[in-house]
Parts: C-alpha cells; structure tokens; sequence
C-alpha cells in the first residue's frame, strides 16, 4: 500500500496552483459578484494542456493519470470553483463518452480539439421532468436519412451555450424505457437549436448553465455514441467518473477554506491573543482539516482505480457523497472563525460556502450517491 | 541559438532572516523557489529559442534539492538542465561560484549566450553574472530588457537610471536580465510531465575539470566580517490633503531638508 502522490502530479499541483493563483484569484471576486463567463480562461488552461489532462496524447490530451486531473480540478476549486466545474464538466463529462465509447473519426473530429482546448464541451441529461429520475427524460431522436432530428429541453446545462460540442442524451424508442435512450454528439450551432436564459445562481457564480432547447435539431446520424440504446449505460458510466471530478472540486473548496481559515486565526487577535490559540478555535481547525484529509483520501483512492481498471463506480459516489458533506461543513466552519467577516463579501469564506452546496447536488445529489452505494452493497 | 540560463534556489521571500551568532542564512521552514529574475531571464532565452531555434540549457549550482528548481524550469519550456553538485562546492562566494558555473558553461562548449538574472533576491550581489563573463573571456551585457537577434548581432536595451542604452554585441555573450515588460510563462502539463520524468543531470567538480584552490570554500577570498538587519529608519510620512496642498507641503518639507 502507496499513499504517496507520484512526484509528477505533486508537479501537476504545483503547476496548477501557480496559474489558479495568478490567473484566477485576481478577478474570481468580480466575475463571481457579477456572474461573469470568462471564455479566455479556457483557452488559457487549453494552451498549458489542462483541458485533456488524463487522455492519451495522441488525442490532444496531457497523458496523465485521472489522480493528476483530480488533483488539478482540487488546486483550481481551492481559488475558482467556477472554473473548476465547467473544465470538470467539460473534460469527465463531455471528452470521456467521446473517449471511451466513439469510435476513432468521433475522436478525431470531436475529442482532439476538446482535450486541446480549442473547442469546450458540455453534457446534457436533466430536463425539467427528468433529474434524479433520468430515465424519465422526453427528449426524444427521430431518425430520418442519414440524420437524427432531435426534440426537447435540457436544464442546467453546465457550459450550455458557449461549448460548441455537447453530449445529449435522448429517447430513440419511447417503450424500451432505459434500453431506450441514446447519446449523440451535438455541434453548437445545429440547425433547430437553441438556448435558454441563464441561471441566476447561489454560487459557483461565473460558471455558465442554460437550457438548451432542440426542435428538430438536426444530428448526423454518425454521431450517435455507441448504438441505439446504449445512452443510460454511458450516461451512467460517464457520471462515475465525473462524480471523481466533483469530489475533487469538494477537497479544493474545503482546503481552500481551511487555508483562509488557518491564517486568520493565527492573526485575528481576541482577548489579547491570537483566536488560534484558543482551544475553541484550534479544535475546531483540527477537525476541518481531518475532514479534508479524508475526503481527499477518499478522492483519490476513487481516481486511483478508474486510472487502474478497477471498480470505481461505489468508491466515487462513496467520495463524492462525504467529500461534498465536508465542503459544506468546513467553509460553514470556516465563515464561523471568520466571525462577522466570515459573513462579509470582503472576505472569501462566504464564497467559498456558497459554492460548497452545489457539490451535494449536481452529478447526482447525495440521496442519488446514497442508491448508488446502497445498490453496491446490497447486491 | 544554443543558450544556458543559470538559476539559483532561493528561500521565498524578499526578507531573509540572518542568524546572528553563526551569520548565515536562515533557511529552515522557508520554502525555496525559483531566484525571480532568474525566471525572467529564462522567459528571454525561451523567447529567442523560440524565435530563432536552438535550445535552452539551465544550470544551477547548489545542494542536491536544488534539482527542484531546474525543474520548475523545464515544466515552463527549457530544453535540459543539469546540477552542478559536490561537496566541495559548499561555503562559494560569489567569486568560487560564478568559477563554477564557468567551467560548466566551457564544458558544454559552443554556447552563445550565457543568461543570469541580474542579482539573487538573497546573496543580492548581481556579481555571479558579470564575473562568468571573466572567467570565461567573453562580452557582457548587464540590466538588459529586450534583445533582438538580426540573425548575426543582438541588439540590446540596457537600462539606465534615465532611459536605456542600445548596445550591439556579438556573441558569445554573459547577460544579466532584469525584471521584463512581461511575466514568465507559466509552466505547462506538457513540461511538467517531462520535468518530473526526466533525470536531471549532476555534475561533480571532477565533471568539470575544477580546479580545488578555485572552489568552494577555499577558492572564496569573501572574508564576511559581521552580517546585520539594519535598523528601520524613522517612519514614513504620508502627506494628506488634495493633490495640489500635499505637493506643495511635499516641496516644503524637501526645501527644509535640504534636498531641494
Ligand atoms: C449549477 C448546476 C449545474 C448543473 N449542470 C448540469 C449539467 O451540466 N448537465 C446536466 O445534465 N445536469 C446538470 N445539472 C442538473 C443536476 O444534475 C440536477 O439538478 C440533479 O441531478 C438533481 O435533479 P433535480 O434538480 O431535478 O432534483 P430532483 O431529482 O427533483 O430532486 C429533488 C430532491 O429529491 C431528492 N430525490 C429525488 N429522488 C429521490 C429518491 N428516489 N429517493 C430519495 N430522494 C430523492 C433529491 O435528492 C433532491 O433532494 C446541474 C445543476 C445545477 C444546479
Ligand atoms: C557577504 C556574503 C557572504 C556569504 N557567505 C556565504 C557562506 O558563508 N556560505 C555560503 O554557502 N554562501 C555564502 N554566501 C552566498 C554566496 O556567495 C552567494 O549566494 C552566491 O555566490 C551567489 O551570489 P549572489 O547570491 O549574490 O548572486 P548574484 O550575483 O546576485 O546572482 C546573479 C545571477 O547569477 C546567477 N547565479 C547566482 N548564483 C547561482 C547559482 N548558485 N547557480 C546558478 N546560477 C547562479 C543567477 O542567474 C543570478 O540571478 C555569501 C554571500 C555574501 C554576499
């Protein structure tokens, strides 16, 4: 038994550190308060090969391993989980299906320049009916020549609208239920679709999520993932792994909190002494920062076995469910050392707890995590 | 272009702290870094790389940890790097440690510039530079922000205290950059992946044909008669008032001191 990071995705966190310090903390108060969409961050981290860490070269990606990308979805959450979330949604929940299920043209056209960066991803699942109960969807694929023409809403589409590739997931046969659904692979800029009003959000604020609307959208009919039927199967699989992504974003909002938290109780001076130095506060920092440390563990064991071919499906909903309980309990924590200022805009906690929420959500919520383990354990 | 850029290690901050009884640095629980000029004179060499081909080379002498920052340097794009570690390198002055470097740069061979930063944030002397330029009997270049290769001579920009200098040299050349218009790249996955992949190089003084009495502690004539923090002077003073009142109290307060 290894618990050591190799020392090249120790270098992945040192590198991404560097550029979440300097090319996202300066502005993520701005964009957050204004709920802005920074587009040129992506081609940023595409040009310094973050948007494909862990696919294999030759299709454009870093060649690393998925406990580098957890790492690297974790160091960026630390500053912007914003960011965190459209490149996690962009590269688990849009490249991986292309990944793993297109064929070798769909890997060209589509996955190369997504894991290059130059084209940003989305996924499209939930639908107003259709959240937790996905097989519920009414999104539904006609094929009519040598073409699919596609017809429904996605909600809360993560990217929605500014990702020229989107993976949606669709009804091609309305009796087969779950043996019903497919996944094609839609171009921004289809004909018959559009998108909706954006989401006015609590937090991760200067992520972008829309409804994406389809009218007979038009879909080459080559663009189906897998064959007809296989959409719930891949939609399954591909949030396995993305939940490794979201409990990643989980620790890095976490440790992002503890950090704060940690500095100013060694400088806010109460009673004539550091607040660090009451026991009040300092047990209260230990127990953040064993909560992390094992949300992290759990996290990257997740990351470990999808990056050895072991079972991971349990382990990530495992880290996902207690890494996302941690988030929350620690940048709760975090706004309480804080006092009043915890509670200000001038000071980053309230963010950071804001954001935190939306991990014990989205990719499934914790009840979700909770059928998915409970499924595992009872079989 | 073929160039070497020498790094140092440095302890990350601009306040390093000095044991008072044995006089040296205090390094323990401060982390090191890259020496920050050092990272703007490899964003220049990378940048003429880049513009003119060759490859970038980073040296730096120290204790085995300092492979760290070599490697920081190629996650941001240098081509190799290589260690100059040995024992008998320990206690360099500035003198003991430019010689060093030197004798790397000529075993090499075939180097056309030799890029420093122009000081270290902790030895703070900005000599290592100048004196590479010595030992190894080629041109030197100081304070330089921009350079431009016309394919056969560089064309500089040395900063003055008024403006700057455009001087034409020829290479082979030792230069020393100050802080840039721009900021250095930021390392990539690409480079990280073969910064921790690769096996960096040492080499011992035997590699590079030092000779003993040159080096390290003996081949350093520095003799450090007393190391201090000097004391704060008085405190500043901020003028308050519109801008017009303050300068005209600034002005004031210049006549009484006698500096106007
Ligand atoms: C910011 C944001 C980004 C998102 N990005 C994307 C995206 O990119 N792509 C995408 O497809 N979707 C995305 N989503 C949608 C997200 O995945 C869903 O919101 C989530 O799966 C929950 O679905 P729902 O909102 O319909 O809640 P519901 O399914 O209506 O659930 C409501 C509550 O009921 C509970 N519940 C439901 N069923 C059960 C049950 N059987 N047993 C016990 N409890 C149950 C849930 O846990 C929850 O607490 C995003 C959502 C948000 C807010
Ligand atoms: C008064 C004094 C006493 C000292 N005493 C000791 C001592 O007792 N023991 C001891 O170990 N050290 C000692 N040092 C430190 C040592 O002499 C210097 O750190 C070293 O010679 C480099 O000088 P500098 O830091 O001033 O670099 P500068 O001359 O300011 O550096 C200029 C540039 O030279 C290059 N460079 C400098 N050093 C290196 C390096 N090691 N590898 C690669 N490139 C480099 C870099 O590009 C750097 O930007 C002392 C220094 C001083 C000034």
């Amino acid at each position: 038994m290894n618990f050591t990071v190799s020392p090249e995705n120790e270098g992945i966190r040192k590198m991404v550190r560097e550029f979440a310090e300097k090319k996202l903390a300066p502005t993520i108060v701005e964009r957050d308060e204004k709920e802005l969409f920074d587009r040129s961050i992506f081609d940023e981290m595409g040009k310094l090969g973050l948007m494909g860490l862990p696919y294999p070269e030759k299709y454009g990606g870093g060649g690393m391993d998925f406990v580098a990308y957890a790492i690297a979805i974790e160091e960026i959450s630390r500053v912007d989980a914003s960011t965190s979330i459209g490149m996690s949604v962009h590269t688990s929940l849009c490249s991986w299906p292309i990944y793993k299920y297109g064929t070798e043209e769909q890997k060209q056209k589509y996955l190369v320049p997504l894991a290059q960066g130059i084209k940003l991803g989305a996924f499209g699942l939930t639908e107003p009916n259709a959240g937790t109960d996905v097989g519920n969807a009414s999104t539904f694929a006609v094929k009519e020549g040598d073409s699919y023409l596609i017809t429904g809403t996605k909600v809360f589409n993560t990217n929605g609208g500014e990702a020229e590739v989107e993976v949606v997931f669709t009804k091609t046969n309305k009796e087969a239920g779950l043996k019903g659904m497919s996944a094609f692979i839609v171009e921004k800029g289809s004909p018959g679709l559009s998108f909706g009003k954006k989401e006015t959000k609590m937090g991760i604020r200067a992520a972008v999520q829309r409804e994406v609307i389809m009218v007979n959208a038009k879909t080459p009919a080559s663009n189906i993932l897998g064959k007809e039927g296989d959409g719930f199967r891949i939609a399954m699989t591909t949030l396995d792994g993305g939940r490794i992504g979201i409990a990643a974003q989980a620790v890095g909002i976490a440790q992002g909190a503890l950090d704060h938290a940690i500095k100013y109780a060694k400088q806010r001076v109460q009673f004539g002494k550091p607040i660090a130095t009451q026991q009040g506060i300092s047990f209260m920092l230990a127990n953040m920062a064993t909560k992390v440390e094992a949300a992290r563990l759990m996290t990257y064991r997740a990351a470990f076995n999808k990056s050895n071919d072991l079972p991971y499906s349990k382990e990530a909903a495992m880290a996902k469910l207690f890494a996302s309980d941690v988030a929350m309990s620690v940048t709760t924590d975090a706004v309480q050392v804080f006092g009043g200022y915890g509670y200000s805009r001038e000071y980053p906690v309230e963010r950071l707890m804001r954001d935190a929420k939306i991990t014990q959500i989205y990719e499934g919520t914790s009840e979700a995590m909770r059928m998915v383990i409970a499924g595992s354990i009872l079989r | 272009m073929e160039i070497v850029v020498c790094v140092k290690q440095v302890p990350d901050t601009t306040e390093v702290k000095i044991d008072p009884v044995t006089n040296t640095l205090v390094r323990e629980g401060v982390p090191s870094i890259v020496n920050p000029f050092d990272k703007y004179a490899l964003e220049m060499a990378l940048q003429l790389r880049d513009k003119h081909g060759g490859k970038v080379t980073v040296i730096s002498m120290g204790p085995p940890q300092a492979v760290a920052a070599l490697r920081e340097c190629i996650a941001m794009g240098a081509d190799e790097a290589v260690l100059l570690s040995d024992r008998a390198f320990a206690g360099s002055d500035t003198l003991a440690t430019s010689y060093t470097l030197s004798q790397a740069v000529r075993k090499m061979g075939n180097v056309d510039l030799v890029i420093c930063g122009k000081q270290a944030i902790d030895g703070d002397t900005a000599q290592v530079g100048p004196e590479m330029a010595e030992h190894l009997g080629i041109g030197q270049l100081t304070y330089v922000s921009t350079i431009e290769f016309d394919g056969e001579k560089l064309i500089a920009h040395r900063e003055q205290d008024e403006g700057y200098d455009v001087i034409e040299a020829k290479a082979p050349l030792v230069v020393t950059i100050i802080k840039l218009a721009m900021d250095p790249r930021l390392p990539t996955v690409k480079g990280t992946a073969k910064a921790y992949r690769m096996e960096v190089p040492v080499w011992t003084a035997a590699d590079i044909a030092i000779d003993p009495k040159l080096a390290g502690l003996e081949g350093s004539p520095t003799l450090v008669k007393r190391i201090f923090t000097p004391e704060r002077r008085g405190k500043g003073e901020i003028i308050q008032g519109d801008s017009k009142e303050a300068v005209d109290a600034l002005v004031d307060k210049l006549r009484q001191a006698k500096i106007l």
